[in-house]
């Protein structure tokens, strides 16, 4: 109290008219904002310790409730604004790093949202995916230069290995620790459904979703938890995670208190003790080292899966993109810097990396000036929110996309950003049984693909739009995209050129 | 000022129409000129233009360039460029017969050129990626001139006009070959450049090409990964580059570029009965995905010895083939072909993505 205090950031509105005392949201609140009184007979609130995560609200069956933001403000000042003011309190108080959760809230450009999709009229007709087939598969990996033939210069059809989208979307990597047991269930029977792929994260895989591994990215991340024979062999392909699009150039930190049982197995590590997972990987300080493990890698898997690798996008990211393509990768992922996260800390997650829209297009660009385009794949995620990203990106280059956040909404997510406290109301990001049942795997896995056949649709709409009935041929179609109010650096740099050119 | 075409992308549409003796019998350009005149409304007189096969048997081991140049110097330095690489073996104007229909006449000149021996050696490249790449810097990168026509024993003739003027303003009634395609161009636009009319030619691949394709970037942008420069922004262009690259570079067999260009739909590939035809089919469409065209077009490609005409997979422009004796006839409409020939057989309009492969018999051509 006193100097440190900072007025709740939201307001709990109940109606008492409507409030029948049934106390939902009192079971519902892990973080024990509410309390019925029963000397008053009436609900009470702890504003202090309210997230806005909206389970009460969604919860109350008398629609009671309301969290609104509050409305108690420092004096007005464009500089310092209120946010800056808080967070110097706070650091003055604990002496610590501030931590965050999920993407950036920062008011930074949203590229996606200053380009605009082509249609046909008149000289080319549009194509209606209700009468004609409308094409969203992909292969990801290697093509080769020159095609191969035998000593009769017939074709031998000889391929590295690729992965089958149904389309060009996959969950993105949430390990098993950050998020619960049921979220990752739901996540590994959705990729299966939709014939796409998930994503394990550096958590290792836990032994009920081995029977998932067809459609299982498993990853191999600095740390290395949980990587041996049986989950290389497990999963269709395997990923390096060089970084993240939230917390660039730093590790990961899942902290002993969620360090217990299956995940301590999952794992491999002891129960409550903190797994750190190094901010480079100690076996990686150049690029011929990350050669040596992607081979080691390939060695392992008998060259019968992809390697992903994936980086965030920082500043030399097409140079970088270029050396990883040199290096044996199959795939690069790359992470742009709105993209989420389970915990970072706050300023690198604000002020580190770059947009994954202007990292896409240079990238695509500068493999295409190489000649190698064909030898990967390239994967964007970081903030991926709708089917018109998705056509976005691959008009930009890209061959599939990652989504994560947008998948942890479809899943009850509503953003609140305290993942790092692991009182995860929804189910999604705690290890507390209790809060952990609340999310039905069975109902998560029906809203994923609820939620990427309903993109699928829309994606498909806006080709026939475009009069392309195949996803590989908007690939790389920068003429279907137009950009508004960009300057001619970030047209230049995007490929596009601008509206009403 | 406006714009000249390769500046702005202009979208057309267009009739094409093409004939081919498979005897190897060479005929006049006669008849592939008055074919184009039933499909007059087709085009709107900003483009027309042909391309013959077997027309220039006494230089058939030279590869014959045909050049648009628009003044005096940048003849001059473009020759220069050519005397690097190559012994000019004939140079020549074209000849051409004034009309009131076609004006803002460039100067066309005709080179027979041998590439030198040294220059191969020196810098390791075969003959035809020399031509190639000689093609992608003059038109590339020498201001007012361009080269139409680049390969062995054929031309290409362009203008801008209606095609049956355009044929008599290059006085195709006497060439001799055994195989002609036309072109008549809708063009959206008024560039009044003829570069811009068809055919385009790489080597001896020759593309006339009725549509507008959607996929034309990401072609683009892949074949820009070889070398090519599509330096015209036509659909045409790229499709004239595809071609070369997995036919020449790739090595592929015509079959097997009509797959890759106009892939059957995954369903129908999974259906083929024939595992070996779906091993195929898919390898093509994985290993290269980026040359898939999407959008309308039936195009005629020719080369040395033979034709192949093409739809789109979903056939969103007509195109039809009949034949009479030695003769295959090609058009987007029927009424061309009767034009050509009155008794001709077997009208039939080729399905979406089923590649038309006529060839002349070996020796013949």
């Amino acid at each position: 109290m006193g100097i440190d205090y900072i007025y709740p950031e939201f307001e709990v509105i109940r109606n008492e008219s409507r409030c029948v005392t049934c106390q939902v949201c009192q079971r519902q609140c892990a973080n024990e904002v509410h309390r019925y009184d029963p000397d008053l007979g009436r609900m009470l609130s702890d504003e202090t310790k309210c997230v806005g995560c909206h389970r009460c609200v969604s919860l109350c069956p008398t629609h009671a409730l309301k969290i609104v933001k509050n409305d108690c403000a420092f004096r007005e000042n464009a500089n310092w604004q209120t946010g800056a003011i808080k967070e110097i309190y706070k650091q003055a108080s604990s002496g610590g790093v501030l931590l965050s959760s999920m993407g950036s809230p920062a008011p930074l450009s949203v590229y996606w949202d200053k380009l605009l999709l082509n249609a046909s009229q008149v000289t080319n007709p549009s194509i209606d995916p209700l009468r004609e087939p409308m094409e969203t598969r992909v292969y990801l990996g290697k093509k080769p230069g020159l095609v191969d033939r035998d000593d009769k210069g017939n074709l031998t059809y000889a391929l590295e290995p690729q992965l089958e989208l149904s389309m060009p979307v996959m969950f993105s990597a949430m390990s098993y620790g950050s998020i619960s047991y049921n979220a990752h269930k739901s996540l590994a029977m959705a990729a299966q459904k939709l014939g796409i792929f998930y994503n394990t994260g550096e958590g290792g895989l836990h032994e009920d979703f081995y029977c998932y591994g067809g459609n299982t990215i498993v990853q191999v991340a600095s740390g290395r938890f949980g990587v041996y024979k049986d989950y290389l062999d497990a999963g269709a392909a395997v990923e390096i995670k060089m970084g993240q699009g939230a917390k660039p150039g730093i590790g990961g930190h899942l902290p002993g208190a969620k360090i217990v049982g299956d995940v301590s197995r999952t794992r491999m590590i002891p129960e409550g003790s903190d797994a750190i997972s190094p901010a480079p990987h100690h076996d990686i300080y150049s690029i011929e080292d990350l050669r040596q493990l992607v081979y080691s890698l390939k060695e392992a898997t008998e060259y019968k899966k992809p390697v992903i690798v994936k980086v965030a996008a920082v500043h030399n990211i097409a140079a970088i993109a270029s050396g990883v393509a040199r290096s044996g990768a199959d795939i690069i992922a790359i992470d742009g810097f709105r993209g989420g996260t389970g915990a970072a800390p706050t300023r690198i997650r604000d002020n580190v990396g770059i947009p994954i829209e202007l990292a896409l297009a240079a990238v695509d660009q500068r493999l295409r000036e190489e000649g190698i385009r064909s030898q990967v794949s390239l994967v964007v995620g970081g903030s991926i929110r709708s089917a018109s990203d998705v056509v976005k990106a691959v008009a930009l280059g890209a061959d599939a996309c990652y989504i994560a956040t947008g998948a942890l909404l479809a899943l009850g997510c509503h953003l609140c950003r305290t993942c790092h406290t692991g009182r995860c109301n929804w189910g999604i990001a705690t290890q507390r049984p209790d809060l952990v049942k609340r999310l039905n795997p069975e109902v998560g896995c029906q809203r994923l693909v609820n939620l990427l056949t309903a993109w699928n649709h829309e994606i498909k709409e806006l080709m026939g739009g475009m009069g392309i009935n195949s996803i590989e041929a908007l690939r790389g179609n920068r003429l279907m995209l137009r950009g508004v109010g960009l300057t001619e650096t970030e047209l230049r740099i995007l490929g596009v050129a601008h509206a009403g050119e | 000022m406006s714009k000249k075409e390769g500046q702005i992308r202009i979208p057309s549409g267009c009739a094409i129409a093409a004939v081919i003796s498979r005897e190897g019998r060479r005929m006049s350009g006669e008849k592939i000129v008055e074919a184009m005149k039933p499909m007059h409304a087709r085009s709107n007189g900003l483009g027309g233009g042909f391309a013959a096969y077997g027309i220039y048997p006494q230089y058939r081991d030279f590869y014959a360039f045909h050049l648009f140049f628009d003044n005096r110097d940048a003849r001059k330095d473009c020759e220069r460029y050519l005397k690097e690489n190559f012994e000019i073996v004939q140079a020549e104007v074209i000849p051409t017969r004034n009309l009131p229909q076609i004006t803002n006449v460039p100067m066309i000149w005709r080179y027979f050129l041998s590439p030198f021996a040294s220059v191969l050696v020196r810098e390791n490249i075969r003959e035809e990626d020399l031509v190639s790449r000689t093609v992608m810097t003059i038109n590339e990168g020498m201001d007012g001139a361009y080269v139409f026509s680049s390969g062995k024993n054929m031309g290409a003739f362009k203008a801008v006009g209606y095609p049956e003027d355009v044929g008599a303003f290059y006085k195709l009634e006497e060439y001799q070959g055994y195989s002609w395609t036309a072109h008549g161009r809708y063009p959206t636009n008024t560039p009044g450049w003829w570069g811009g009319a068809h055919p385009f030619t790489l080597l001896d691949y020759s593309i006339v090409h009725n549509g507008e394709i959607s996929s034309y970037d990401a072609n683009r942008r892949f074949l820009e990964m070889f070398g090519y420069r599509c330096s015209l922004q036509t659909d045409t262009e790229v499709i004239a580059y595809m071609m070369d690259y997995l036919l020449r570079v790739q090595k592929l067999s015509l079959e097997d570029a009509a797959a890759v260009a106009a892939a059957p739909f995954w369903s129908t590939i999974e259906n083929n009965p024939d595992p070996k035809e779906r091993q195929r089919l898919t390898y093509l469409r994985t290993v290269f995905p980026s040359l898939l065209i999407t959008g309308p077009f039936s195009i005629v490609l020719g080369f040395n010895g033979g034709l192949m005409a093409l739809n789109d997979r979903l056939k969103l422009r007509s195109m039809v083939t009949g034949e009479k004796d030695d003769l295959v006839f090609i058009a987007s409409e029927e009424a061309a072909i009767r034009v050509m020939e009155p008794e001709a057989e077997n009208i039939h309009a080729p399905a979406g993505g089923q590649a038309v492969i006529v060839k002349v018999k070996e020796g013949a051509y």
